[in-house]
């Protein structure tokens, strides 16, 4: 067997084995390549920095664990950003691991900011319906969503006081891994409420969402664990998405020497193939 | 009557969510917002459903002894523990629930993911390849995009970040427009068919 | 308790990992157990968030009558797991598929046809504002099958194939993204959390 035909199928696991390390290298040796911060994770930013103190920002958590590293930084991120500026934060789910994952994410920036439970942010859990659910809110919020996550009456929340539907918040952002998501409430609470809505959502869903952005549908958009660390570069913060950044840099640029090098190799093979026709 | 009702509800229920959208007034506001909160209380029924098909395909299982009977005795388990410590001790942070989801959760649902990672490296190697015009487009875009969106690019040359999010700008924005107006369009004269009935593949089959 | 689950956390995602190797035993513990938390998950959640404060709450303690319906149509629902009476769940499911269908109807027509056709006809008096009419209306060509894509029509068709081959091209660098910010998340956990290599 020659060298290339020994290349062209060379077993997966030297490629996991490659994978792995450029990963865990970076990690453990960080290099700190510069983070460039893109126009769509601007505009999200600008967009909180705008809104007045005690204005209700409302989040959906519509992630689960399995998208944690992409979409918990930029939760994490925004809610700080938000008790920073002393934004109220009103949470629901349309999935329901994200009632957990945002709690945490709330919990985490929260304690940083000396924020309280109930006061300057609430969690009220999780709902199925997807569309359905965003619907009923632009009506009433008070039929859908009766008690926080924990089954304490929303009467009993300082925060709630006032809130009677969508119109209630200044800024709708979702933190999406899928559907439903960011385009139920784009179609939703923005084209029918006519709510400013922001989104951070995974990487692999985020080039759909550009046409919103494209229109103003969308204030602004943060996609995957870079979108995320964008966002921190913005709060001058290290957060757990910075860190992963040289990580990305050098896998990505590992799958590109993949992609240029087996395609050399191809091209190798089809002119051996040729010449031996010939 | 098995065919008909079934039928009438559809056209029912979206006739009301369509034409309240035209006259948001009463009666049809009401009523949209009743049927907001039952289509609510019903998938959650759907849920039930699922779960209750899930534990009857594994305790068949079990019952049978088939092959890898042991591994859907590890699933019933899971299923159990977890319903009963979150019914009976609560979900929030600080539970016996939320120490289960942070610690068995959360790393098995991550894992499961990130080994796509892998798999998509091994794919980068073996079958994207520059055949013909349209597949060197294609891979020159990824390449653009992969290195103008992480730090590296900005790094090699400032202006790569600028390139990249051109390319998602416009001519992503543009192929992924063409792509959602076509959806809108399948959709809407789905949703048409549906509610007209003329589309009966819905229904649940023969049953 | 805290290094217990630090532990069991990272066994189990090494369990995951092995199937790089070949499936084997531990993965498939790993797979099984993944199932059932998930669906035991959802089972809390839907018990606490949903059927207590929407349902029970309303119903039973304040009186509303008309969840009665609800409750009959989720039954029924429920029901399909018994093959002899499967059809009722055609009601609940006819519902639930009018009210989508209703939804989606206005929603994709108004945001994602409407305002995006509208969008693209902007005026050219930017090289993007161009591009973007461009590839729309060739894009759209291209998925136009009811005519043969032949002569002036073929042409446009395959101009709108180049754009949608960016627009995948960038698709696919951005599932890249992904998928390594995954493997990211997972390999931090093991080096931070688990060996403590990271600070």
């Amino acid at each position: 067997m020659s060298v290339i035909e020994k290349l062209r199928n060379i077993d997966r696991r030297f490629i996991f084995v490659a994978i792995a390390l450029t990963v865990i290298v970076p990690l453990l040796r960080p290099i700190g390549f510069p983070i460039a911060v893109s126009p769509s994770v601007q505009r999200l930013y600008d967009a909180i920095e705008q809104l007045p103190p005690g204005s209700k920002v409302l989040m959906s958590f519509d992630y689960d664990p399995s998208t944690m590293p992409e979409v918990y930084p930029m939760n994490l991120a925004i809610a700080q950003h938000c008790f920073s500026r002393n934004l109220k934060v009103v949470g629901i789910a349309l999935w329901p691991m994200g009632v957990s994952l945002g709690q945490q994410a709330l919990e985490t920036a929260a304690e940083e900011c000396g924020k309280l439970y109930g006061t300057d942010y609430v969690n009220l859990g999780y709902k199925t319906g997807g569309m359905v659910v965003i619907l009923a809110m632009g009506r009433d919020l008070r039929e859908t969503f009766p008690e926080d996550f924990r089954g304490t009456p929303i009467e009993q929340l300082p925060i709630m006081e006032g809130v009677r539907n969508l119109n209630s918040f200044k800024l709708v952002v979702d933190f999406s891994a899928g559907d439903p998501g960011v385009a139920a409430w784009v179609m939703i609470a923005q084209a029918r409420y006519h709510k400013k809505v922001g989104a951070g959502c995974t990487a692999v869903s985020a080039p759909a969402f550009y046409p919103y952005l494209n229109t103003g549908q969308l204030v602004g958009l943060l996609g995957g664990m870079k979108g995320a660390a964008e966002y921190e570069k913005l709060l001058q913060s290290q957060g757990p998405a910075t860190a992963g950044m040289d990580a990305q840099s050098i896998a990505h640029a590992v799958i590109i020497f993949f992609i240029l090098f087996g395609n050399l190799v191809m091209l190798i093979t089809k002119r051996k193939t040729e010449r031996r026709s010939l | 009557m098995r065919r008909q009702v079934p039928l009438v509800i559809t056209f029912v229920a979206g006739i009301i969510m369509i034409i309240q959208y035209f006259i948001p007034h009463e009666p049809f506001a009401g009523l949209q917002q009743r049927f907001n909160v039952w289509f609510l209380i019903i998938s959650a029924f759907a849920l039930i459903l699922g779960i209750g098909n899930l534990i009857k395909i594994h305790g068949e299982r079990i019952s049978r002894q088939s092959a890898g009977w042991g591994y859907s005795v590890v699933l019933l388990v899971g299923l159990v523990t977890m319903s009963v410590v979150g019914i009976g001790w609560g979900i929030e942070p600080g539970t016996p629930f939320f120490y289960l989801f942070w610690n068995i959760q959360i790393p098995l649902s991550s894992t499961m993911f990130a080994l796509l990672a892998f798999f998509i490296a091994s794919a980068s190697y073996r079958a994207f390849r520059a055949r013909s015009f349209e597949a060197t487009l294609l891979l020159a875009a990824a390449i653009l995009v992969m290195l103008g969106r992480v730090p590296l690019g900005n790094f090699l040359w400032h202006r790569l970040p600028a390139v990249a999010t051109w390319i998602m700008n416009y001519p992503n924005t543009a192929g992924q427009r063409a792509i959602m107006i076509g959806i809108a369009l399948g959709v809407i004269s789905s949703s048409l068919r549906i509610i007209l009935g003329i589309e009966r593949g819905l229904g649940g089959g023969q049953q | 308790m805290t290094t217990l689950g630090v532990w069991i956390a990272a066994l189990l995602t090494l369990f995951i990992l092995s199937f790089l190797y070949k499936d084997n035993p531990f993965y498939k513990f790993a797979e099984h157990l993944f199932v059932g938390v998930s669906a035991g998950y959802g089972v809390a959640f839907t018990y606490h968030n949903i059927l207590i404060p929407n349902l029970y709450v309303p119903l039973f303690k304040q009186g509303d009558y008309t969840l009665i319906i609800p409750l009959i149509l989720g039954i029924m629902m429920v029901l399909r797991l018994f093959p002899k009476v499967g059809w009722v769940s055609r009601w609940p499911l006819a519902f639930v598929v009018g009210v989508t269908a209703g939804i989606s109807l206005i929603t994709y027509l108004q945001s994602n046809a409407l305002v995006q056709i509208r969008e693209t006809l902007r005026p050219f008096n930017t090289f993007g504002n161009v591009v973007i009419a461009v590839g729309v209306l060739t894009g759209l060509t291209y998925f136009f099958f009811s005519k043969e894509h032949k002569g002036v029509f073929g042409k446009t068709a395959k101009v709108g194939i180049w754009f949608l081959m960016i627009t995948f091209g960038a698709s696919f660098g951005y599932t890249v993204m992904a998928r390594i910010s995954l493997l990211i998340g997972r390999m931090h956990f093991l080096l931070s959390d688990w060996l403590g290599l990271i600070k």
